[in-house]
């Protein structure tokens, strides 16, 4: 029966090591699902919140890992949208399914970390009944569901090329139907998710009462909202291309042409320099003009293990460095270099995730108040450690019985 | 409209604390325990967990003795006046939330949150507590329980209301004695258990009232104030060191 699912022509590593794969990864799961469902049964209190971290880490993770599933929407936007363009790009058509599934999974898994968050989950819809059209959450709360949605009906054109899948006519016949309409929901993708994204740095940047995270901006929006849209088109590519450069290292095969991955480089390399121009300017002017107004400067910000080292390592070693590797062709021509600079840059977003969340909430406001650390438990680790493991094993699976990668039976053929 | 940009009654419910009164004798913030149903844990070391809407915070001019000076800082709900919204009621996804134009009172629908906490993110204050295990009280105090506030469930946010409940039942009074009931006046329980009559409540729009003059007294600052926030909280001190501490700016 495995056989039989895998897609035709190509090699899968025996079902003996697989099955051992998906149950290391399952058994991951359950840890999280169990210490997620303890999370529910027994409040909040299991984790390291408090009333001073309103926020933790799972809201950093959510941030951080939705940040990184942009390569979905903005890779579809590209292929779906902008190719008929600007033919090189193209070349994206031989990773978007990836694309496609790391969005999907990221997206699930965050609205899975998402209902832990929240204090009274069985009220979660609330947020459409009684929506506050003024807050940046509503826009969130409505632009992830969506969003999830578009990637469900993304997702499922793929699974309906499974070779059995196939087989039976009127699942393929509705799966060609929804890959003819797919630049439709690639395009409706990215609206949701341009939004999306962008209010989740809303969600920071408008809290005027917080000196750390407060930004002036353009109407409703404050500058957080454009540039946690701009990091995100800047490092979600880069986060797929490392995972399929990973699917190459572990199944020892060959995936996409390196041009792809040279393309990827090119076009990070290109939004995350203008990322970091725009990043590096909004910073200066926090530092140097906003907070003053407040009576901060900037080593107000910075303590202990929340110290200055964050803000060079987003900017600096997680920032411009990895945006200079990749502007230059000879960066982009070496492997090291190349997903050297990808994962700088992957980290870098996510601390610029942590940073907005959790030091945006510990730096003290009333002067007579002290720093506060904030130290996870286990029953925040798990759950995120069982979201990273849910999406690891539905890429598993999808690469297994799915026909991922259109260029594979070539490069392998040797 | 007023000048803040919002829609505003002639009512302005404010609170104005002499801090060269305060003793720090913490009546206030029993009092508001006991009037407002705040339920407490058998052990409530963790400050950063426990609920308290009247939070009394030790001030201390950093110095040795024989300069070394020490105050007492009661902390309510600010009731925040900034513009449009407080920093608290705009972000909430629920409006759970909300600030009564009709009396500047920032109340908080309990049933209706859904613990996000987005709200405590956004109040420089503090002010606003988290309820982390199912509220309890030592068996006999149960009976005890004010009827007139409801109790507030796991997993919920919950604030200083300025005793709002008062304020309804003042409203009521005034109806049924024939007087206006945008008129009617009320004090918190803060107000009225201080020994030293430290807290001083009011309309601070009422410009005949005790508060609003005292809120514009020589003495008078806010925290924060370079904020924004327009809080409706007003501290008396003559010292100024504690003035100092009321704003980074100040520093």
């Amino acid at each position: 029966m495995d056989k039989a699912l895998i897609p035709e022509g190509l090699k899968r590593c025996p079902l003996p090591i697989f099955a051992l794969w998906v149950l290391i990864l399952v058994g991951v799961v359950g840890w999280g699902v169990v210490a997620g469902g303890a999370v529910l049964l027994k409040a909040l209190n299991l984790t390291g919140l408090n009333d001073y971290f309103g926020f933790g880490a799972y809201i950093t993770a959510d941030l951080a890992i939705i940040a990184l599933g942009a390569g979905a929407f903005f890779s579809g936007f590209l292929y779906y949208g902008l190719s008929r363009f600007i033919p090189a790009l193209k070349e994206l058509g031989k990773i978007i399914n990836l694309a496609v599934i790391v969005g999907f999974v990221c997206y699930t898994g965050a609205l899975a970390v998402l209902l832990l968050e929240i204090g009274q989950p069985l009220r979660g819809w609330f947020g459409y009944w009684h929506a506050n059209v003024h807050s940046m959450l509503t826009e969130v709360i409505f632009c992830i569901s969506c969003y999830a949605i578009v990637l469900v009906i993304e997702y499922v054109p793929i699974v309906l090329e499974n070779r059995k899948l196939n087989e039976v006519k009127g699942l393929r016949v509705f799966g060609h139907s929804l890959h003819d309409v797919m630049a439709i929901f690639a395009l409706t993708g990215t609206f949701l998710s341009f939004f999306h994204q962008g209010s989740l740095g809303g969600v920071a940047g408008v809290l005027f009462a917080r000196p750390f995270a407060y930004r002036t901006g353009l109407f409703i929006w404050p500058w957080t909202f454009f540039l946690f849209i701009l990091s995100a088109i800047a490092s979600g590519p880069a986060f797929t291309a490392i995972i399929c450069r990973m699917l190459e290292k572990v199944s020892n095969k060959k995936l996409v042409d390196r041009s792809v991955y040279d393309l990827i480089g090119k076009i990070e390399g290109i939004l995350l320099g203008g990322y970091m121009v725009l990043k590096i300017a909004d910073t200066a002017y926090w530092a140097f003009v906003l907070s003053p107004r407040f009576g901060l400067s900037l080593f107000d910000y910075y303590w202990g293990p929340y110290g200055i080292w964050l803000l060079i390592a987003e900017i600096g070693i997680c920032g411009v460095l990895p945006a200079v590797i990749l502007l230059s062709p000879r960066g982009r021509s070496s492997n090291f270099l190349l997903f050297g600079a990808f994962l700088l840059d992957i980290i870098g977003v996510s601390i610029n995730r942590f940073v907005m969340t959790i030091q945006a909430i510990a730096a003290p406001v009333m002067p007579f108040d002290k720093w506060q650390i904030y130290v996870p438990t286990m029953y925040e680790v798990a759950p995120i450690v069982a979201m990273l493991a849910y999406c690891v094993l539905i890429i598993s699976l999808s690469y297994r019985y799915l026909p991922l990668f259109p260029r594979e039976k070539e490069l392998n053929r040797a | 409209m007023s000048e803040k940009g919002h829609a505003q009654s002639g009512v302005r419910f404010g609170m104005v604390i002499d801090l060269d009164k305060c003793s720090g004798c913490g009546a206030c913030s029993v009092a508001c325990q006991a009037e407002n149903n705040i339920s407490f844990r058998p052990d409530e070391s963790e400050k950063l967990r426990s609920i308290t809407w009247m939070e009394i915070y030790q001030l201390t001019n950093g110095k040795d003795y024989p300069d070394f000076r020490q105050a007492f800082l009661p902390r309510p709900c600010m009731h925040c006046d900034s513009p449009h919204h407080s920093p608290c009621t705009f972000v909430c996804p629920v409006n759970a939330t909300t600030r009564d134009e009709n009396n500047g009172i920032v109340t908080h629908i309990y049933p209706r949150c859904i613990g996000c906490r987005y709200c405590m993110v956004a109040c420089p204050y503090h002010a606003r507590d988290f309820n982390w295990w199912d509220p309890s009280w030592p068996k006999p105090m149960e009976s005890m329980l004010s009827p007139e506030v409801s109790t507030r469930m796991r997993g919920v946010v919950e604030k200083c209301t300025f005793c709002h409940h008062r304020m309804l039942k003042a409203r009521s009074k005034a109806y049924v004695d024939g007087s206006d009931p945008n008129k009617a006046t009320y004090t918190t329980a803060c107000a009225d258990a201080c020994p030293t009559k430290a807290i001083t409540f009011g309309n601070l729009q009422d410009e005949k009232s005790e508060v609003a003059k005292l809120s514009k007294d020589p003495r008078a600052f806010r925290i924060l104030a370079k904020l924004q926030t327009e809080p409706k909280v007003y501290y008396l001190s003559k010292q100024d060191w504690i003035k100092k501490l009321s704003d980074n700016a100040l520093k």
